[in-house]
């Protein structure tokens, strides 16, 4: 073994000196800080941490180094290397941010451009008014019945102490369906019941009228106590104007039990019309006829847009009250006819317009515009109203 | 009914100063709503103006008008004359006329109407001389009021027609008239003595009845008056058609006598037109009291009036001219039971009436049964003043003392004298008691009123009240007032202690039902299926479900056979439309019509309604009496000839299923589409539905209409496209589109509950394969042979390419299919996916010939 060779001296190997390392790093620092992209990060990675690069070289030269040199130096360019390494690594997510953004910005669109690809639908503002007050009944706990619309006389009237020759039974404005053809043709229908109401024989079956013939089938059906109403259309012989529809919409509302008064009409009407019209409509009833009910009452509305204090108001047309519609005490004979002890069962009735509530919330003045089926009617309102 | 004020106060008190419109209010809260004003609508100044030069002035258009200067004192504020444009030519220089100067209102049809001055043929005319028309005192406006005429036998009126002197209380246009809606319970209210008793009840003003003096001044009957027989052999419902006649004899009476003015101004006011002094007297007596009368020439009459049932085939000319055939129900006044000389109750005959010539007037004041009067009324198309009141019941009391006033009107204003004889017979109906419990209108209203209360106001309406002692407790026995034929039970009279104490003071009180359960499945999926539709772009319309045959043959249904399934109406409002609607599209293509006539392009509606669907010969629905429950037997048969009308769902569609816009063009709604919505809708209910080819089906395309079907195969409706015939005759846009559905169908269908399965979390394996199969072949039984090749594995069947072309030949059609396998308990291997999907494809060659491209 040979002396030591002193024109050797591994351990002052120049590239690992720490100035040459503070030389590289600064350059591989300054070289990440300069790219201004991506690609030239990638490029200076290369430089300055890529296999060629000072510090990767320096690393190779640890090797020759005397073990007790070794792990200094190891740690000199560990650190050194660790330094580039961040440094690279914060530019490289700078850079990526940057990307990032400007390609967000890049990708804006005008968001107010028009939409309007497939435009949604809408249901019709009657059958929105139908739903709305039946969802008040059913929150108080009533049910909801529902009838054909072509009905039977008995039901529609006889049931509902229409008598045949009462001036009452004339006031509806009844369209009567047409007797079965071999009726006709042996003339005998118009039998002693027919009442000459009309000249032509009877079928016994009318469009209704109202919705009330419903009373007495949920009578029928369901027994007492009962608490119903039923939405439905209805038909008269008015034709078609601005302010009459041959078919329009009313909800009946029926409550029969033991103890019932018109207390709990009254009661039952203002609860109905400060949830419809808003918190504090009231109503007023005035006495009024009605076959099927006694007594017999016109349920008017407290004026919801001026309360009475408008002369010129839309709404009520300067009276303050908006009228209706018709209500009172279940009359006895309809108890009878549906097989109710009047004497134990007590109850009242009434009826109110749809299209009219209708009218009046939203303002609608002209009815033809509710049956016409003109989509941009339907357009002006949303799917709850 | 109309009520003129100055005649109420005759019977009640009305403070003085009291408007319209306070009566109505007043009246309003008994239960009289109030249907107009009249009256009152003229506001001046209108003064009495003499003419003092009048010249006639041709014109070129060929009218003549009348320049004239007419002194009105100092009411112009000038005392000059003024000159007023007249057309009239029914007065001369010097006649005293009713003149309305510059800012004086008229009322017209159109509404108020402010006089000016104006130029007009030369001059400036400074006001107008006004006729009745355009005061609103009656029908003439060919000549200008002369009120040196008009009040010609009055001194005491001539003596304050002044130059100046304001007319409007001259002429009564100060007094005012309010009319209100009688309802069919309150006869007795068609008259100014029982509207005066409402207002009384209303005001506590001070009543006076007009019939007690009336009642105590006529005469009993005695056995040499005109002979009256009632012969009724035929009642109805065994009321006797006339249970009361009166008659009273007037002899020598001139006809030709004025009515006296305040009785005109007060029929006129009332509504009726004055046309001769026995005319006007019985139509006062009628309006005042409410009892009908009826004056026949007594010259014309034999011996005795019969009162009976027409003969069959009888017939008599009416007052009006017509000559009408009688029904054996109507009842008759006849002369000496041969010839018919009025319809009882609703319209004298021609024969008898009085004239010119009449000398001695026979008065009839009779109580007739409101049930054979408002039949006869219908029947003839007669709905009388006289009909009215009978249908709603005449105070039986009444008749004597209506005779009375009216002979006593008659002498007093025609002269001629009354016949000692006086006639009476019949027996009225007796009136019924009515046995209340004093607690029960408080039990039934809420309103805590005490038995005196119940007392008070029952005796305040007329009532007799008496308090006996039954099994059930202490009562008061109600004898209601003769005019009163509508309180028959105990709520007629709680309903009476309600409205005299006033509905005001009910109380409020929401009652507590049992809990309810809600909404039904039924209506709850109704809501769904509208809200489904609505949020795919389709806009809800109703229409009302008025059909005719042309609408049925536009279609292309066979008329007869439409009309086998529905219903006709007796009294439709068009001619055209007389049947009810057995299809919701058959109506609501009108909706589209009309958005389309009005600009709209893309238009897609949907309706949800009845339809009718009649099953079998239509039979006729039994009647009952009211106030009985029908035997089941009758019930059964109601319901039974009630036809079946279960609730339809239409949907129409027509332009771009997506719109054109900035984003390029759009995509024309197609079968598919209307297929989907259909589809979804029953899918939103949770029900599988399987859709198969139609080619037989109208109103369809038969190349492009598909049926529904549920699981178990009931036809639930169509979807396709209209056939272009349709399209063509409805004046629809080319290629519409349509569906309609049986809703209760598919709402039944999905009251099945739906029992989930697990979802499988193993991964999928895809395979597409294309297959060749005939044009002829569906894409549905392709898909259903290759589910059914492979088994419970194949989780979905997408077709995401049809091709036709060269490649595979004519007649032929390649489907494309990706196929997902999915194992439920592992990861399929390669060769296990390519073994499902040869056994697919093997069972779609099977089957539908398919051969793999
Ligand atoms: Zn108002």
């Amino acid at each position: 073994m040979s002396g030591p060779n002193t024109n050797f001296d591994p351990v002052r190997v120049a590239a690992l000196e720490p100035e040459a390392l503070e030389e590289a790093v600064s350059t591989a620092l300054a070289a990440a800080a300069a790219a201004a992209g991506l690609d030239e990060l990638k490029a200076a990675r290369s430089a300055h941490q890529g296999d060629r690069s000072p510090l990767a070289l320096a690393n190779r030269e640890i090797g020759a180094l005397p073990p007790s040199a070794k792990a200094e130096a190891g740690k000199r360019v560990g650190a050194a290397r660790a330094r580039v390494a961040e440094a690279f690594a914060t530019r490289q997510s700078e850079l990526e941010m940057e990307r990032d953004a400007r390609i967000l910005v890049e990708e804006a669109v005008d968001v107010t451009l028009p939409t309007g690809r497939r435009p949604l639908g809408r249901r019709h503002p009657i059958e929105l008014m139908a739903t709305r007050i039946t969802d008040i009944f059913v929150g108080m706990g009533w049910e909801i019945a529902e009838g054909p619309e072509i009905e039977a006389e008995w039901f529609n009237f006889d049931a509902l102490n229409f008598d045949e020759d009462h001036p009452a039974r004339q006031m509806q404005d009844t369209f009567y369906v047409a007797a079965p053809d071999e009726v006709v043709a042996h003339g005998q229908a118009a039998s002693s019941h027919d009442g000459g109401h009309h000249d032509w024989p009877s079928s016994g079956l009318v469009l209704r009228t109202h919705t009330s013939p419903v009373q007495a089938r949920a009578l029928l059906e369901r027994g007492v106590p009962l608490y119903v109403a039923c939405p439905g259309r209805v038909f008269r012989t008015d034709d078609l104007d601005a302010t009459h529809m041959p078919a329009f919409h009313q909800v009946e509302g029926l409550a029969i039990d033991e103890g019932l008064t018109m207390a709990h009409l009254k009661g039952t009407l203002d609860r109905l019309a400060s949830e419809i019209f808003g918190e504090g409509t009231t109503t007023r009833l005035r006495p009024a006829y009605f076959p099927f009910t006694e007594p017999s009452a016109e349920m008017d509305l407290r004026c919801f847009l001026c309360h009475g204090t408008n002369p010129d108001c839309r709404a009520c047309k300067g009276m303050g009250w908006i009228e209706w519609g018709g209500c009172g005490m279940v009359n006895h004979n309809v108890l009878r006819a549906c097989g109710i002890d009047p004497e134990r069962y007590s109850g009242f009735a009434f009826g109110m317009g749809i299209d009219r509530a209708l009218m009046f919330r939203t303002g609608v003045s002209d009815m033809r515009d509710m049956i016409e089926g003109d989509v941009r009617f339907n357009a002006q309102f949303g799917m709850e109203i | 009914m109309r009520v003129p004020i100055d005649w109420l106060r005759d019977y009640v008190d009305v403070p003085a100063g009291t408007t319209a419109q306070q009566v109505a209010a007043d009246l309003v809260r008994v239960g009289l709503e109030e249907e107009a004003f009249h009256g009152g609508g003229v506001t001046g100044p209108l003064v009495v103006g003499r003419v003092l030069t009048l010249d006639k002035e041709p014109q070129k258009n060929g009218k003549v008008i009348t320049w004239c200067t007419v002194d009105v004192g100092a009411a112009n504020g000038t005392g000059e004359p003024q000159g007023i444009v007249c057309g009239a030519h029914n007065f001369e220089a010097g006649d005293l006329v009713p003149v309305i100067l510059p800012g004086g209102v008229l009322t017209t049809p159109q509404g108020p109407m402010v006089v000016g001055a104006r130029k007009t043929y030369g001059h400036v005319s400074a006001g107008m001389i006004c006729s009745e028309l355009e005061l609103g005192l009656g029908e003439d406006h060919d000549g200008i009021i002369v009120l040196t005429r008009r009040f010609a036998d009055d001194p005491e009126m001539l003596a304050r027609l002044e130059p100046g002197a304001d007319a409007i209380p001259l002429l009564g246009l100060d007094r005012e008239t309010v009319e209100v809606n009688v309802t069919p319970d309150r006869g007795y209210c068609f008259s100014i003595r029982g509207i005066a008793r409402e207002y009384s009840h209303a005001t506590g003003a001070s009543f006076t009845d007009p019939v007690v003096d009336l009642a105590e001044a006529a005469p009993a009957a005695t056995d040499d008056g005109f002979p009256v027989r009632l012969e009724d052999h035929a009642p109805i419902q065994g009321r006797a058609g006339c249970s009361r006649y009166v008659a009273r004899v007037v002899r020598g009476i001139d006809v030709s006598a004025p009515t006296p003015r305040w009785m005109s101004q007060r029929l006129v006011e009332a509504g009726m037109r004055p046309i001769s002094l026995p005319v006007d007297v019985t139509n006062y007596v009628m309006l005042g009291l409410g009892q009908p009368l009826h004056a026949f020439d007594a010259a014309t009459l034999g011996d005795a009036i019969v009162v009976r049932r027409a003969a069959p085939g009888e017939r008599i000319t009416t007052l009006d001219g017509q000559d009408r055939a009688l029904h054996p129900e109507d009842l008759l006044i006849t002369d000496g039971g041969r010839t018919p000389i009025a319809i009882a109750g609703v319209m004298g005959g021609a024969e008898t009436e009085v004239g010119a010539g009449t000398a001695d007037v026979l008065v009839e004041s009779a109580t007739f049964d409101p049930v054979s009067i408002a039949r006869s009324a219908r029947r003839h198309r007669l709905p009388s003043e006289a009909s009215k009141r009978f249908e709603r019941g005449v105070d039986p009391e009444l008749a004597p003392a209506a005779a009375e006033l009216a002979v006593q009107l008659l002498t007093a204003y025609g002269g001629g004298s009354v016949d000692p004889g006086v006639t009476d017979v019949g027996t009225p109906r007796p009136i019924v008691t009515v046995d209340l419990d004093p607690d029960y209108p408080a039990r039934f209203v809420g309103v805590p009123y005490s038995r005196d209360d119940v007392r008070r106001i029952l005796t305040e309406i007329g009532c007799h009240v008496e308090e006996v002692a039954t099994t059930g407790g202490p009562r008061m026995r109600v004898t209601p007032p003769s005019w009163r034929p509508d309180l028959r039970t105990a709520p007629d009279l709680v309903e009476e202690v309600a409205r005299i104490d006033g509905y005001d003071r009910i109380p409020s009180v929401v009652p507590t039902p049992p809990s309810g359960s809600g909404l039904t499945h039924g209506q709850r999926a109704r809501r769904i299926v509208a809200e489904v539709l609505a949020g795919q772009g389709l806009t809800e319309v109703w229409s009302p479900p008025f059909v005719g045959d042309t609408r049925h043959r536009d279609l292309g249904w066979d008329p007869q056979e439409a009309r086998a399934r529905t219903v006709a109406l007796a009294n439709p409002l068009s001619e055209e439309q007389p049947l009810m609607r057995i299809s919701v599209l058959s109506t609501m293509v009108d909706a589209l019509v009309r958005n389309v006539a009005r600009g709209a392009k893309d238009v897609g509606l949907f309706e949800v309604g009845l339809v009718v669907a009649r099953d079998g010969e239509q039979r006729r629905a039994p009647t009952e009496d009211v106030g009985i429950l029908p035997s089941e037997d009758t019930l059964a048969a109601i319901h039974a000839a009630i036809p079946a009308q279960p609730r339809h769902l239409a949907i129409l569609l027509t332009g771009d299923r997506d719109r054109a816009g900035w984003w390029g063009g759009g995509r024309r709604a197609d079968v598919t589409d209307v297929i989907a919505l259909a589809a979804s809708v029953a899918e939103a209910l949770g029900v599988e539905t399987e859709v198969r080819p139609a080619d037989d089906v109208m109103p369809f395309h038969p190349g492009r209409c598909a049926a529904l079907h549920l699981a178990d195969g009931v036809l639930l409706g169509h979807a396709g496209e209209l056939h272009p015939k349709v399209v063509a005759s409805l004046g629809l846009p080319a290629r519409t589109l349509a569906a309609e559905l049986d809703l209760d169908r598919l709402i039944a269908a999905s009251e099945v509950t739906v029992q989930a399965r697990d979802v499988i979390t193993s991964p999928v394996a895809y395979s597409d394969v294309a297959l060749v199969v005939d044009e002829t072949v569906t894409a549905a039984a392709v898909e259903a042979s290759l589910r059914s090749g492979a088994g419970d594995i194949l989780e979905s069947v997408g077709l995401f390419d049809v091709y036709r072309g060269d490649q595979v030949g004519p007649g032929r059609k390649s489907l494309a299919y990706r196929l997902a396998f999915r194992a439920p308990d592992r990861t399929l291997t390669t060769d296990e996916v390519s073994g499902l999907r040869d056994r697919a494809v093997a069972e779609a060659a099977r089957v539908v010939g398919a051969v793999q491209r």
